[in-house]
């Protein structure tokens, strides 16, 4: 099963609607809700991410029968030095982020706490891809 | 303890959701949206002072479905639809977030960590 969503980098109250779908959707299918969870918590944070630090961009979520599989594709400004950005603290948000509650600098730890899988592909002045996979079984 | 008694404790009032049918004994206050993501917070109801769509959201994903904002913050529409369509409760207080915090810890509610 595929699912593909366009996450505008403009409308900040709009961010996170693609996560709340996905989280509805593995409800439906009767995946563990600790699984949903974790599923929920980490696409959130990374779909935040893409809209706070980069200018939105495309999210893809597949489904077999062991993984769930979430690829968020941005063409924003890349990630210079990825060790610091993975180490909780570390944040460039923007003031307009840390005032929606953002920027405490967790959310890559958070998604890499909550997944089975995070990969980061990242270009300085190309942009960011990043890939988590979840088991099904919890 | 009851949603109604804390409600009573904490002088706040009900903006959507049924305080009558839930229970808590834990609570979590946070203006730091990853710092709520990270806590097993499922079983507690938020206390902030962050207005907007995204704690509702983050409430949502955290399986959180009760929060109290503090500190007399107006609660636009879209975020009471939103919490509506998410089943989550929304509460609000004139107080500090360290008066409802102090107030309900002497209550006995107990942080969830
Ligand atoms: N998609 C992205 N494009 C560009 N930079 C990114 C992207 N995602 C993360 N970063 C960089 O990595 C840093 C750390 O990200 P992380 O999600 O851990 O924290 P944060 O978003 O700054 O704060 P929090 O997630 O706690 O609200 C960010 O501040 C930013 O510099
Ligand atoms: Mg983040």
């Amino acid at each position: 099963m595929n699912f593909e969503y366009t996450v505008s980098g403009d409308d900040y109250s709009l961010a996170g609607r693609a996560s709340s779908d996905i989280k509805k959707k593995l409800k439906q299918l009767g995946i563990p809700a600790t699984v949903i969870k974790k599923t929920a918590i980490s696409m959130y944070e990374a779909e935040i991410n893409m809209v706070i630090h980069a200018d939105g961009g495309i999210i893809k979520v597949t489904l077999d029968p062991r993984h769930i599989r979430i690829i968020l594709k941005d063409t924003g400004p890349g990630i210079p030095d990825l060790e610091l950005a993975m180490q909780e603290g570390w944040s460039t948000a923007s003031e307009e982020a840390r005032e929606l509650g953002f920027g405490a600098g967790m959310g890559l730890m958070n998604i890499q706490r909550n997944s089975d899988g995070l990969h980061i592909d990242t270009v300085v002045g190309e942009g960011t891809t990043v890939t988590i996979v979840l088991n099904m079984e919890d | 303890m009851k949603l109604t008694e804390i409600m009573k404790l904490t002088e706040a009032e009900l903006l959507c959701g049924d305080a009558e049918s839930q229970d808590y004994k834990n609570a979590f206050s946070s203006d730091l949206m990853s710092d709520v993501l990270t806590n097993e917070a499922d079983e507690a109801f938020l206390i902030t002072g962050l207005v907007n769509v995204q704690a509702i959201r983050t409430a949502e994903m955290a399986d959180i479905s009760c929060i109290l904002f503090v500190r007399d913050k107006e609660i636009p529409p879209n975020m009471i639809r939103l919490a509506e369509e998410s089943d989550i409760t929304l509460l609000r207080t004139k107080h500090t977030m360290f008066w409802v915090c102090g107030v309900l810890y002497q209550a006995g509610i107990v942080s969830v960590y």
